[in-house]
């Protein structure tokens, strides 16, 4: 092949981008396992991590503009290129909302939590895998992969409209809850954020697969009635 | 940039290298070679003013600028080829590896040994594919097994091998363009050249036999120091580690405007008029 070196570069784009969203996914699995277990050390450690994903991010930006200026990508390879650049910065902020959980466990200190866990860590688990599915769509550059993950967001939607109804009773019957309430809203409000950052990652699939831009999910939001 | 101490330099051109995420650079790079500068003459008129540039080792080098600034001539003068032109005249220094090619006591045969060229129009002599590659080394003495040897492993590193290897007694002037320049580069390489100039090696070729060339050039880099002039500025952005942007003064010579990495130049470029040119705002 006569681009052999252009094309390796792209491929270790794509591989430091896959695995950004190997460890963006740990973030979020180690949030949730913090908030559970209260666990300072691990929220602490997470916030850590979240810079060095910063940086992987930056990284990815830098060598993409550096393909963008000298290797003149056309076609798949300008839409593959521009998908990693997008997908990194959704994955960055992924790791913001993952790290806002370990935020929300400095917060809290040693306040018990409200009432026991269950919804969120079905909103975590389900981040979680879509997030996996997702980039297993843009590693097949599989456009009906990334919509199909797309669809799955409803369901985290619907929890966290359920997280905040059971909320809701919580602090009408008793609003001196109400903080506690929140920072469980917070984790869930936050949870729900990264579906969306997903969304977006699906939209990005389709492009580099089919060079379509679609968007996706925008009559799906979230509503509290 | 260029007023700075040597050591500084090259721990410039290290760090540059280390902040390029395209390179795999794991060592540090010496200069080979280091214009000083260096004014050139065709007659009283002077093509190339006072230009001071460094080229790395194992490193490719692009001297990009628009036509008539002097790319070639700056090109040539570091194999000492310009001299053959009549009424020329050098001045300044040009060291390989530390040593003056001007120097009254150089070999010019060795020199131009040690630093080969490519052109811009693929040129083998209507000779068999073998021959063509295999004129340096009997130059030199080479014969036999080791001849054969030299001219396999040449054709193999121009990655022309296996499309000539059941041809080798065929001419040259038989091959394609795309084949017939890798068979200059094999031939340039037969001598084990340290540094290899390409004056405008694709300009004659399609964008696949071109692909190949820059894809071989790559290749050869861990090799070889490459110093390639092009008006293809897309070229020199895919294919170079460091560029040099070159324009003329006022009084229409040759002068450097800027020299960096590769990456840096064509994002962000230090001098406007670099900008101006990149960007095609003129030129």
């Amino acid at each position: 092949m006569p681009r052999d070196t252009f094309e390796k570069q792209v491929h270790d784009l794509e591989n430091t981008l896959l695995e950004m969203g190997t460890r963006v996914e740990r973030t979020i699995e180690a949030g949730v396992d913090a908030l559970k277990t209260r666990d300072r050390a691990l929220a602490e450690s997470l916030i850590a991590r979240d810079a060095e994903i910063n940086r992987t991010r930056y990284e990815l930006e830098d060598r993409t503009y550096t393909l963008l200026a000298t290797q003149q990508p056309l076609a798949s390879d300008l839409r593959e290129i521009i998908a990693i650049l997008l997908i990194a910065i959704e994955l960055e902020r992924i790791a913001d909302h993952a790290k806002n959980l370990a935020e929300i466990v400095m917060h809290m200190g040693d306040e018990p939590l409200l009432k026991p866990l269950i919804d969120i860590p079905r909103m975590a688990d389900l981040c979680r895998e879509m997030l996996t599915q997702s980039l297993d769509a843009f590693a097949r550059r599989d456009a009906e992969a990334g919509r199909s993950v797309c669809a799955r967001d409803d369901v985290l939607d619907q929890l966290y409209q359920q997280i905040f109804r059971e909320l809701l009773t919580y602090v009408l019957a008793d609003p001196r809850t109400v903080n506690r309430a929140l920072s469980l809203l917070f984790a869930a409000h936050n949870l729900e954020r990264i579906g969306d950052r997903i969304t977006n990652i699906g939209e990005r699939v389709i492009y580099a697969a089919t060079g379509r831009l679609e968007e996706l999910n925008v009559e799906h939001q979230p509503r509290f009635d | 940039m260029l007023a700075t101490k040597p050591s500084e330099r090259l721990s410039m051109f290290t760090r540059a290298l280390e902040n390029n995420p395209q390179e795999n650079v794991t060592t540090t790079t010496n200069i080979k070679m280091r214009v000083q500068n260096l004014n050139f003459y065709y007659g009283t008129f002077r093509a190339i003013a006072d230009v001071t540039m460094d080229i790395p080792e194992n490193r490719i080098t692009a001297i990009i600028g628009s036509s008539g600034c002097g790319k070639s001539t700056l090109l040539r003068t570091l194999n000492r080829m310009g001299e053959l032109v009549a009424h020329t005249r050098t001045q300044g220094t040009v060291l390989l590896d530390g040593e003056n090619i001007y120097d009254r006591n150089m070999d010019v045969v060795l020199v131009r040994r040690r630093v080969g060229m490519v052109f811009q129009r693929p040129n083998p002599f209507p000779k068999p594919i073998f021959d063509n590659v295999a004129y340096g080394p009997r130059l030199l003495g080479v014969r036999g097994q080791e001849l054969e040897q030299i001219v396999e492993q040449s054709l193999r590193d121009a990655a022309l091998w296996d499309e000539v290897k059941d041809k080798l007694h065929e001419s040259g002037l038989a091959l394609s363009g795309g084949q017939q320049q890798r068979l200059c580069v094999a031939r340039a390489i037969a001598i084990k050249p340290e540094v290899i100039l390409m004056d405008e090696p694709c300009a004659a070729l399609d964008p696949i036999a071109t692909y190949k060339i820059e894809e071989l050039m790559l290749t050869l880099r861990s090799a070889y120091t490459i110093v390639i002039v092009t008006h293809n500025m897309q070229q020199a952005a895919r294919v170079s580690d460091f560029t040099a942007f070159m324009n003329m003064n006022p009084q229409r010579a040759g002068v450097l405007v800027e020299f960096g990495p590769t990456k840096q130049i064509f994002t962000n470029p230090t001098k406007p008029e670099t900008e101006d040119y990149i960007t095609g705002r003129f030129g």
